[in-house]
């Protein structure tokens, strides 16, 4: 027995002393946060890893939050607003067709490799993308590239987009132009995509001998993308590290940059991905900032001293009435008397954060083309009944699909927000089926198929052009709404071939009309979604369409 | 002994064969697929199809098969869909942090488990029994998640003691040799990266270590209690023996036995535990992935994953098999 009692007492008292070291080792770094108290280090949290540390090759918020203080574009959005401003060219016009786009380019450019910035390292980026073949051109790959350009100078699928891009072409060392077969809506405002953020010459040679792989069944994203080294970019910050174990993308300031210089010398992205886990870690000191904050958490945060800023809206939310799915949907009057049915200003009181709107269309009030002239569907149950009737269908069961396990910055709690949806579509007389679905890939692709009556989705804009809103969803066919409406299809489709920008956004404001008094969905709100901040922190201008410039950032 | 090894080995093969059968008619019943993962919103349904013909999943399910064995064959687990990287490197970059969460976890399951469970058994009645075993039957009932926001709450956030997530602090730029991390510290003589990831792992490493230490204190306590009615303690303790080479010898040395075999199981199933521990501490290990793997139906990186636990789960059955012949030299196979 004292043999084992000797060793017990040991392991415990050895257990007890490495506890006890550790307890004071970390209370030291406790008391100054994770950085030691240096204030050279700015820690950022988003719920999701980078993708890839090229932008040409991602399309997702979380590659182009890191990447956009490497990169910059020819255009950009002004700190904290969504009108379109000069980057890397400081003014730019466009001939009366909408085809010939020119740049003039700032001078005094430096790459972070030491090249130069010119009319030639723009067209260099811009044939590079058009040229891509093989595995490229897969949407997965180059989403943004086709969207907004069209396909590629060999489209090697049949599917792939008519290319819309035509030349680029150097006229002198600070003038680019760039020409495009037809006029689109996508211009000027996809100039300003980090997608189609300019890249260091030199680095885009070295990206052109490592293609993208594709063994048939798979798509390999090329090794410079996957670690810092070769990218080389513009922008206040060049990226040094990115060490996918500790799930952190470093990057640090670049002294040649054009601009004001980053006021920070470190700048880190690291990935937590439940909002829990982020808020926790606000709350530790063990990051200065973090996105994608709930709603729910904003009162307690903002109560314990942290900053929390909410931007513009610059989404929408809406539930979709997938016309096939229910023939009664078919009906006008159903459609009508479901938008009178739901109370959406309640839904923006009790689910939204402070500054949320109710929605009358399908965009937000601060994009260019919203109209006040729209139809709209008051909340009005007893108005809601007598449309039913009317139109025959007194006991009308519906389907509603909603997603789990998921926020959006659009729609901060879906299940709450569908047990108040439900519950007001009862209080009409309407049978409501409840089906939730795990939001990916279950969810997204039953509303992406048709197969739910109605469901909740949403958008947040990447440029402030109507099209991106409206485009995306009435220009055509679309299995997720089930309708064919010439009327609507040509006044979406037409308002985006408009080249006089006055114009364009009459006509934006008429094809909204339109939407409205067809009723394909019912818009519901518009939702500012905030981004918090520690104490000692000053933050940089929020930005409506989430393209916070973290060179503004500063610790007190 | 090394036949059996030869032998066991070789039974992997049959196993993961028809393990990947089932596996590829699950994923093939699954509904929806990687592209509107990848897509996200932004989805209509020629993407999606454009997407499912790159990576060929437009193709019968035996044909995606045949081309699945081609490339395991070839020793290639192909490649995620979500970050397009090949499945090996993926794994290679998070199995060091999963392991070594699993290992810290055991090590304190072991390490506190037995002794608590074989006092408690001697103590039989008294409060540390009773204390052990309550203990035991909350660390069980208890779930991870749960314990895990717990633990964060109180040791990261309000008291800041630890760290609430990740493997290394910001700043602490360690070199990597084998990505372990404490292991490259002391290898590479940074000892403050060494320290800095011990203390990122008492978090994360207590609470994933509450279901096998619970299990082992129960385990340690029934079999200590069972072998010190045994006949052969009464005649060795007659005998005249020293009570500590009796306690020793015979008592802790065969109450082991069925410990043994749990902590092998236990290992294998460490690695779900890690799924949940892992998202809570963004811990950054293959726990992580694999959940952020299933939400975008990367299916190469399922699949691999899958497979790879299998050939882990043998291993250490074999393991203990190995180590039981070690304890008990009646059970050694030859």
């Amino acid at each position: 027995m004292r043999i084992l009692k000797s060793r017990a007492v040991r392991a415990v008292t050895a257990a007890l002393a490495v506890g006890m070291i550790a307890t004071g080792c970390a209370s030291e770094r406790g008391k100054d946060g994770d950085k030691g108290g240096d204030k050279d280090t700015f820690v950022f949290a988003g719920a999701g890893d980078p993708g890839s540390l090229d932008p040409a090759l991602a399309s997702d918020g979380e590659t182009f939050r890191v990447t956009r203080q490497a990169f910059e574009a020819l255009l950009e959005h002004e700190s904290g607003g969504s009108k379109l401003v000069g980057g890397l060219a400081e003014t730019w016009s466009s001939n009366p067709a909408g085809t010939v786009w020119t740049f003039n380019l700032r001078k005094g450019v430096k790459f972070h490799d030491g090249e130069a910035f010119n009319a030639a390292a723009v067209c260099a980026n811009y044939d590079h993308w058009f040229n891509w073949t093989g595995t490229y051109q897969s949407s997965a790959v180059s989403y943004y590239w086709q969207s907004i350009m069209g396909g590629f100078k060999k489209n090697e699928d049949k599917e792939a987009p008519k290319p819309n891009y035509k030349s680029c072409t150097a006229k002198d060392e600070n003038t680019a132009v760039i020409e495009v077969h037809e006029p689109s809506a996508n211009l000027p405002g996809g100039f300003s995509l980090q997608a189609l953020a300019i890249h260091s010459p030199k680095a885009v040679k070295e990206y052109e001998k490592q293609a993208a792989s594709g063994k048939g069944d798979a798509i390999t994203y090329p090794k410079y993308s996957q670690e810092a080294g070769t990218v080389a970019g513009t922008g206040p910050y060049k990226i040094v590290k990115w060490n996918k174990g500790n799930k952190e993308v470093s990057l640090e300031r670049f002294d040649d940059y054009w601009g004001d210089k980053a006021k920070v010398k470190n700048l880190v992205f690291r990935t937590i991905a439940t909002e829990e886990g982020r808020r926790q870690a606000l709350q530790a000191g063990d990051i200065d900032g973090y996105d994608l904050v709930s709603p729910a958490d904003v009162k307690t945060l903002e109560k314990e001293g942290f900053q929390v800023p909410t931007r513009d809206v610059f989404n929408i939310f809406y539930v979709g009435m997938t016309q096939e799915k229910n023939p009664a949907l078919k009906k006008p009057q159903v459609r009508q008397a479901i938008a009178h049915a739901i109370d959406r200003e309640n839904i923006v009181k009790t689910q939204l954060p402070e500054g949320g709107k109710a929605a009358t269309q399908f965009m937000p009030d601060t994009v260019a083309g919203w109209s006040d002239k729209v139809p709209t569907y008051p909340f009005d149950t007893n108005k809601a009944k007598q449309l039913l009737a009317a139109a025959g269908e007194s006991k009308l069961k519906i389907e509603f699909c909603y997603p789990t396990e998921v926020t959006r910055p659009y729609m901060p709690a879906p299940q709450d927000i569908f047990e108040l949806m439900k519950s007001d579509l009862e209080k009409a007389g309407i049978t409501v089926t409840p089906k939730p679905m795990k939001w990916a890939p279950d969810y997204l692709d039953a509303t992406e198929a048709g197969a739910c009556a109605l469901h909740m989705l949403g958008w947040t804009g990447d440029f402030n052009d109507g099209y991106n809103f409206i485009g995306t969803w009435f220009a055509e066919y679309d299995k997720q709404w089930g309708f064919k409406d010439p009327a609507v299809f040509s006044a979406v489709t037409a308002a985006s071939k408009e080249t006089d920008p006055a114009k364009r956004v009459e006509a934006y404001k008429a094809a909204n009309e339109k939407i409205m008094a067809y009723l394909p969905g019912l818009p519901i709100s518009s939702s500012p979604p905030a981004i918090a901040f520690g104490k000692n922190v000053n933050p940089p201008k929020v930005s409506p369409l989430t393209q916070e410039n973290f060179a503004e950032v500063s610790f007190k | 002994m090394l036949r059996l090894v030869v032998r066991r080995l070789l039974q992997l093969i049959p196993t993961l064969l028809g393990l990947s059968v089932l596996l590829f008619l699950w994923l093939n019943r699954l509904p929806g697929g990687p592209a509107s993962a990848i897509l996200g919103e932004r989805a209509t349904p020629t993407e999606v199809a454009r997407i499912n013909r790159a990576l060929g999943l437009d193709q019968p399910v035996w044909v995606q098969y045949g081309r699945f064995l081609k490339r395991i064959f070839q020793l290639d687990l192909g490649t995620s869909t979500k970050t397009g990287q090949p499945v090996w490197d993926e794994f290679a970059l998070r199995f060091p942090a999963t392991v070594e969460l699993s290992i810290a976890a055991m090590l304190i399951a072991v390490v506190v488990g037995v002794p608590l469970g074989y006092l408690a058994a001697k103590r039989r009645g008294g409060w540390l029994d009773v204390a052990s075993v309550s203990g035991s039957l909350l660390g069980i009932c208890v779930p991870v998640f749960f314990l895990a926001l717990i633990l964060k709450g109180i040791f990261a956030v309000e008291l800041g003691i630890f760290p609430s997530y990740g493997r290394l602090s910001t700043g602490i730029d360690a070199t990597e040799v084998t990505g372990f991390a404490i292991l490259d510290g002391v290898l590479t003589g940074e000892l403050d990266a060494a320290w800095d990831a011990i203390v990122h792992l008492v978090l994360p490493a207590v609470t994933l270590s509450s279901i096998p230490l619970a299990v082992i204190v129960r385990m340690t306590r029934a079999s200590v209690l069972e072998v010190l009615g045994e006949d052969y303690v009464r005649t060795a303790e007659s005998k005249g023996l020293e009570k500590s080479v009796v306690r020793v010898r015979h008592v802790l040395r065969n109450a082991l036995l069925p410990v043994v075999t749990a902590v092998g199981l236990l290992t294998g199933s460490l690695l779900s535990g890690a799924v949940l521990t892992e998202s809570v501490f963004a811990f950054g290990g293959i726990g992580s992935f694999i959940k952020d793997a299933i939400d975008a139906r990367d299916y190469p990186v399922l699949v691999g994953f899958i497979m790879f636990i299998a050939m882990v789960y043998v291993v250490i059955n074999l393991l203990v098999d190995l180590a039981y012949s070690l304890i008990d030299p009646r059970v050694r196979v030859n």
